[in-house]
C-alpha cells in the first residue's frame, strides 16, 4: 500500500459513482464521518483504483441514474449494486460480474407455507425496486397471471409495507432482504432463491481499454482471495460465491455474448404501456381536482363567512399545506400514518396531491369571492334571498368564471405535480418513463413520447378553459 | 289610513359624518314620491336604511306593517316579512351579470317565494312585456342598453310583488325620451296600488311625474309638498338653485 502511494499522485483521480442512499454494505456514508463512504462497492472501487495506480473518488448519483450519468462522463465507474442484464451490456460497457446475488422472495410469517415461489403469488401484490431485475421480472410475469408489481424508489419501504399488510411479498436481491430482516425484521426470507443475478462495474459504452483494465485487476483479486475478504468483512461471503468466481476465471473471453444478442425494444412495445401510466396520471388528476375544487370551495366558504373560531383553524390549514413541500406531505401521508390508517397507494395519492392543491383552490375562490362587488350581493338580499342562496346563486358563479384561468393553471401544474407520487408507488406517466428509459439506456424517445403525452393532455385542457372564458366573457 | 312606508325622525351616520338629521317621510299606497337633493344629501342613505342594507342610529323605519328598529341591520332571517314588502331598483341596476333577464326576474320567484319555474316565467314574460323589453329575455346583462337595464331592474324588483318600491335615481343613465317612457312605466305601477319612493335630482322628471316631492338637504327634509309647489313656485332659493346647478354639486 505504501509503495502504491507515490505512484498514484501524478495521475488524475479514478472518479466512480455510487448512491449512498442506497447504503451498507454497498455503499453508505460513514457513521464515523460522514463525509465519507463506506461499503464492499467502496472497497472494490478502491481496489479498482490502486491497480490503476490512482486514488479513487466518490460522486454522489442517484441509484437509477447511474449508467446515464457514466455514459455522459460524469465518472467513469458506475458501481452501487449495478444488476447484469442484457440491456446494460447492449448500451455500455460492463465489467465481469463480481459478486453473485440471489433473488429472494420474503413474505410474511403467516404467509411462508403459502407463498413459496412468485407462481404462488398470481394476483397478489409483490413489491420491489423500480428499474430493477427483479421489477422488470414481475413486469414479464404479469401478464400471464403473474403477481402485481408494485415499485418503489427505496429499499426499506418495501419490506415496511409488507409487514404492514399493504403488500404480500417483496422480490429483491438477498443482501438486501437480509439486511432489512436484520433491521426491522416481522418477515420470512424463502430458502429458495427465484432467480440468480451479478453485480457489476458499468462503464461507458466507448470505455472498454478501461473496462478491460478493470477485469484484469477484478480477476486479480478473485484469485488472490482479497475480494473473498472483502466481501466477507461485510459478512456477504457464501459458499456459492467461491464458485461463481471459478466460473468466472474459467472464462476466458471475460466478456459475455448476452450483449450482442440484446435487443432494444421498440417504442411500440412500450407505447401501451405509457398510455395506460397516462390514464393512472389523468385519473389521478381529475380525482385530486375534483377534491381539491371541492375542499376549496368549503375552506374558502368558511373562510369568507365562518366565525373566527373557524377562520383561524382554516388559515392555519392553508399555511401549512402552503409551507411545506407536497412530496413531504405525501410521505406523511402514507408512511407517516400507515400505524393509525393504512391507505392504498393511490387513494394516499389522490388525498394527498388534492388536499394540497385544496389550499391552493381555497385562496383563488376566496380572492374571487371577495371581487364580487358588493351591490350584487344587497341586489340578492333586496330580492328577498338568504345567504347561502345568494353564494350559491349569485356570488359563487360568478367568482367561479373569475376564478377559471387560475383554476386551469392550477390542474396542468397538478397533472405535471402527479409525478411525484411514484415515491409512493404509484406508477404514473413520469414513472413509466424513468423505467422506459432505464431499459433502452436513453432518455431521448421516452422523453419525447412521455412529453407529447403530457402535452396532449394539458392542451385540450387549456383550450377548454379559453373557450369557457371567451364564452362568458361575450355575455 | 295605513302608509306603505313611514320614516319617523331617522338619524344616520356614516363614521364621524352625521348623514341624516332626524328625516321624516311618508309615501301612500299608489303614490309617486321624489326625495330630491344633491349628491352627499343623504338620499341613497335614507333608501338603504329603508331597504335594510345600512343601519341607522335613531328614529323609526315602518314599512308596510313591519318596523325597522334603529342599530346594526339584523340578519337576513328576521328580514323576511321587510323583504317581501320592499323592492329597489339601484342606480347601477346590479343585475346579475352571469343570468339572462329572465333569469334575472325569474331567480327571486322560484328560490325565495318557491314558484315553479313555469309559473315564475309566465309572471316575468307578463312584466317584461308592460315594461315593453320581452324581446330581451335571452339577453344577458351586458348586451342591454342603459334603458333596457332599467327596465329589467324594475322589472326583477317588481317581480315578488312588493308594496313598496325604491328606486335609486333611476333616471341618471337615461336621454330624455328614455325618461319619458320611464315616467309613464312608474305611472302605471302607482295606479296598480304600488308606492314609489324615488331618489332623483332630475327636475323634470319629478316634476313631470311624481305625486309629491320631498327636499332634503343637509340631513333633514327642508321642503315638501307638490312638486308644482316645490319647484314651480321657488319657495326656497337655495333649494332651488341647488337643484337647477347643471352639475348637482352642492356648492361650497
Amino acid at each position: 500500500m505504501l509503495s502504491c502511494a507515490p505512484a498514484a499522485a501524478p495521475h488524475a483521480p479514478l472518479r466512480w459513482g455510487g448512491d449512498a442512499e442506497g447504503g451498507a454494505p454497498f455503499v453508505e456514508a460513514d457513521p464515523a464521518d460522514p463525509s465519507k463512504v463506506r461499503g464492499f462497492d467502496v472497497e472494490i472501487a478502491q481496489m479498482i483504483g490502486k491497480g490503476l495506480h490512482r486514488d479513487a473518488l466518490f460522486v454522489q448519483v442517484a441509484w437509477a441514474s447511474i449508467e446515464a450519468s457514466v455514459e455522459r462522463g460524469d465518472f467513469s465507474i458506475g458501481m452501487s449494486g449495478v444488476e447484469d442484464r442484457p440491456q446494460l451490456r447492449a448500451r455500455h460497457a460492463v465489467s465481469i460480474p463480481y459478486f453473485e446475488f440471489r433473488e429472494v422472495l420474503a413474505v410474511r410469517f403467516a404467509d411462508s407455507a403459502r407463498y413459496r415461489t412468485l407462481a404462488d403469488l398470481s394476483g397478489r401484490r409483490v413489491a420491489t425496486l423500480g428499474g430493477t431485475g427483479a421489477y422488470q421480472m414481475l413486469l414479464d410475469l404479469q401478464p400471464h397471471a403473474g403477481p402485481i408489481p408494485i415499485s418503489y424508489d427505496d429499499d426499506v419501504h418495501p419490506y415496511s409495507d409488507l409487514v404492514s399488510g399493504r403488500v404480500d411479498a417483496v422480490l429483491l436481491d438477498n443482501i438486501i432482504a437480509d439486511r432489512s430482516l436484520r433491521r426491522a425484521g416481522g418477515f420470512y426470507i424463502q430458502p429458495v432463491p427465484v432467480a440468480t443475478g451479478h453485480y457489476v462495474a458499468v462503464l461507458a459504452a466507448a470505455d472498454t481499454a478501461l473496462r478491460d483494465s478493470v477485469n484484469a485487476i477484478l480477476r486479480a483479486r478473485m484469485r488472490d482471495g482479497s475480494l473473498e475478504k472483502v466481501f466477507r468483512s461485510w459478512h456477504v461471503w457464501e459458499a456459492g460465491q467461491a464458485e461463481h468466481f471459478a466460473r468466472v476465471l474459467a472464462d476466458s473471453g471475460g466478456v459475455h455474448p448476452a450483449g450482442a444478442a440484446a435487443s432494444v425494444r421498440s417504442v411500440r412495445s412500450y407505447l401501451p404501456a405509457l398510455l395506460r401510466a397516462a390514464g393512472i396520471t389523468l385519473l389521478l388528476s381529475c380525482l385530486a381536482m375534483l377534491l381539491a375544487v371541492t375542499v376549496g370551495i368549503a375552506v374558502a366558504a368558511g373562510r369568507v363567512y365562518g366565525s373566527p373560531l373557524l377562520r383561524a383553524p382554516l388559515a392555519v390549514y392553508v399555511e401549512i399545506i402552503r409551507g411545506t413541500p407536497v412530496l413531504l406531505q405525501l410521505f406523511v401521508l402514507y408512511y407517516g400514518l400507515s400505524g393509525f390508517i393504512r391507505l392504498p397507494a393511490f387513494v394516499a395519492a389522490v388525498f394527498g396531491l388534492g388536499l394540497n392543491y385544496a389550499a391552493y383552490e381555497s385562496e383563488i375562490y376566496r380572492a374571487a369571492l371577495q371581487a364580487i362587488p358588493r351591490s350584487q350581493l344587497e341586489a340578492g338580499r333586496t330580492l328577498g334571498l338568504s345567504e347561502a342562496q345568494i353564494l350559491r346563486l349569485v356570488r359563487g358563479p360568478q367568482a367561479l368564471r373569475l376564478a377559471l384561468a387560475p383554476m386551469t393553471n392550477d390542474f396542468v401544474a397538478l397533472l405535471k405535480d402527479s409525478s411525484l407520487v411514484s415515491v409512493i408507488t404509484v406508477v404514473e406517466l413520469t414513472k413509466q418513463t424513468a423505467i422506459y428509459a432505464t431499459n433502452v439506456g436513453s432518455w431521448v424517445v421516452p422523453g419525447l413520447l412521455c412529453s407529447a403525452i403530457y402535452l396532449a393532455m394539458s392542451l385540450p385542457l387549456s383550450r377548454l378553459a379559453r373557450r369557457l372564458e371567451k364564452k362568458w366573457r361575450a355575455v | 289610513m295605513t302608509q306603505a312606508l313611514d320614516v319617523r325622525d331617522v338619524h344616520a351616520s356614516r363614521g364621524p359624518h352625521q348623514v341624516l338629521r332626524g328625516v321624516t317621510i311618508d309615501v301612500a299606497p299608489g303614490e309617486i314620491c321624489a326625495l330630491m337633493g344633491t349628491s352627499g344629501a343623504g338620499k341613497t342613505t335614507m333608501l338603504r336604511a329603508i331597504a335594510a342594507l345600512g343601519p341607522f342610529d335613531s328614529g323609526s323605519i315602518v314599512v308596510d306593517g313591519f318596523t325597522l328598529h334603529p342599530g346594526q341591520v339584523p340578519p337576513e332571517s328576521k328580514l323576511r316579512v321587510l323583504r317581501r314588502s320592499v323592492g329597489m331598483v339601484f342606480q347601477s341596476q346590479s343585475l346579475f351579470e352571469h343570468l339572462t333577464v329572465m333569469e334575472n326576474v325569474t331567480l327571486a320567484l322560484v328560490h325565495a317565494l318557491g314558484w315553479t319555474r313555469e309559473r315564475a316565467e309566465t309572471e316575468a314574460l307578463a312584466l317584461l312585456t308592460t315594461l315593453g323589453v320581452a324581446h330581451r329575455v335571452g339577453s344577458y346583462p351586458r348586451q342591454l342598453s342603459g334603458g333596457e337595464a332599467q327596465r329589467v331592474a324594475i322589472a326583477r324588483a317588481l317581480a315578488p310583488d312588493p308594496t313598496l318600491l325604491l328606486l335609486d335615481e333611476p333616471t341618471s343613465a337615461l336621454d330624455p325620451a328614455r325618461r319619458g317612457s320611464l315616467g309613464e312605466v312608474l305611472r302605471a305601477l302607482a295606479a296598480e296600488g304600488h308606492a314609489l319612493l324615488i331618489s332623483t335630482h332630475d327636475v323634470d322628471f319629478a316634476e313631470a311625474y311624481a305625486d309629491r316631492v320631498a327636499v332634503l338637504a343637509k340631513g333633514v327634509v327642508v321642503e315638501e309638498g307638490s312638486p308644482r309647489d316645490i319647484l314651480s313656485d321657488s319657495m326656497h332659493a337655495d333649494v332651488r338653485a341647488l337643484l337647477r346647478s347643471p352639475s348637482a354639486e352642492p356648492p361650497q
